[in-house]
């Protein structure tokens, strides 16, 4: 990655990014490896969407494994593109991605729990009590107005 | 910027992932459809959000256009804002007080 990195800002220094980008053969294997692996994360992800029992294993499969496959379909337009210009866009897109992913699964989840969605065959909370009342981050004083 | 799209051997490798994200993006549907509950519908439509930002990503490459990694990073945020809007509807029973 650093290779490619430091080819597309060489080539963005010298003045040939304004020219139409010709994929040399380091910058398209870069390109080949990252779609092939954001391909592979983002299949991974959908299969456990499919196949897992309840629903917070289904955001555990798929909260990681997708991001992972975006951030990955993200690296190969840096590769392409260049890292200045829309390659750095990518890069804006990357720490978004990897900012708001998280945020948005632990939303679901907490509402999940509280809306009281069970978990799948009888799997249950450490401590041995089957299912707390509250989030453990909830507020004390719920304040209903 | 405007480079030009992928070809050759790399082409047919950038239309094939694109292919194989549609797919998946499809299949993705089957748990809005049939998913028992409301937070598997929700984590569904947050996993065709993303797969839809890879696809953006992707046809980027094939056109050779830059400009639609804007379109998956403008994607990318209006999915994060639904899915928060619609966690915070299921517990609070509205979005904004």
């Amino acid at each position: 990655m650093t290779l490619a990195l430091t080819t597309a800002l060489g080539a963005a220094l010298a003045g040939q990014s304004l020219a139409p980008l010709a994929a040399g053969p380091i910058r398209s294997a870069f390109v080949a490896v990252f779609v092939l692996v954001g391909t592979f994360f983002l299949l991974i992800g959908t299969v456990g969407l499919l196949r897992l029992p309840d629903v917070y294993n289904r955001m555990h499969a798929t909260s990681k494994a997708t991001t992972l496959g975006a951030a990955s379909m993200f690296l190969a337009n840096v590769a392409y593109f260049g890292v200045l210009g829309e390659g750095l866009t990518a890069l804006v897109g990357i720490v978004f991605l990897f900012l708001t992913a998280p945020t948005g699964a632990h939303m679901i989840s907490r509402s999940a729990q509280k809306m009281g969605v069970e978990f799948a065959d009888g799997a249950t909370w450490p401590g041995g009590q089957s299912r707390p009342d509250e989030p453990a981050d909830a507020d004390p004083e719920p304040s209903d107005d | 910027m405007v480079s030009e799209p992928v070809s050759g051997t790399l082409g047919l490798l950038v239309v094939g992932g694109l292919v194989v994200a549609s797919l998946v993006t499809l299949a993705a549907g089957y748990r809005v459809v049939r998913g028992p509950t409301t937070p598997d519908r929700v984590v569904a439509l947050d996993v065709i959000g993303t797969n839809v930002v890879a696809i953006a990503l992707l046809f980027a490459l094939v056109t050779g256009q830059g400009l639609f990694v804007d379109v998956s990073l403008v994607l990318a945020i209006i999915g994060f804002i639904s899915t928060v809007a619609v966690a915070r509807y299921v517990t609070e029973g509205d979005i904004i007080e």
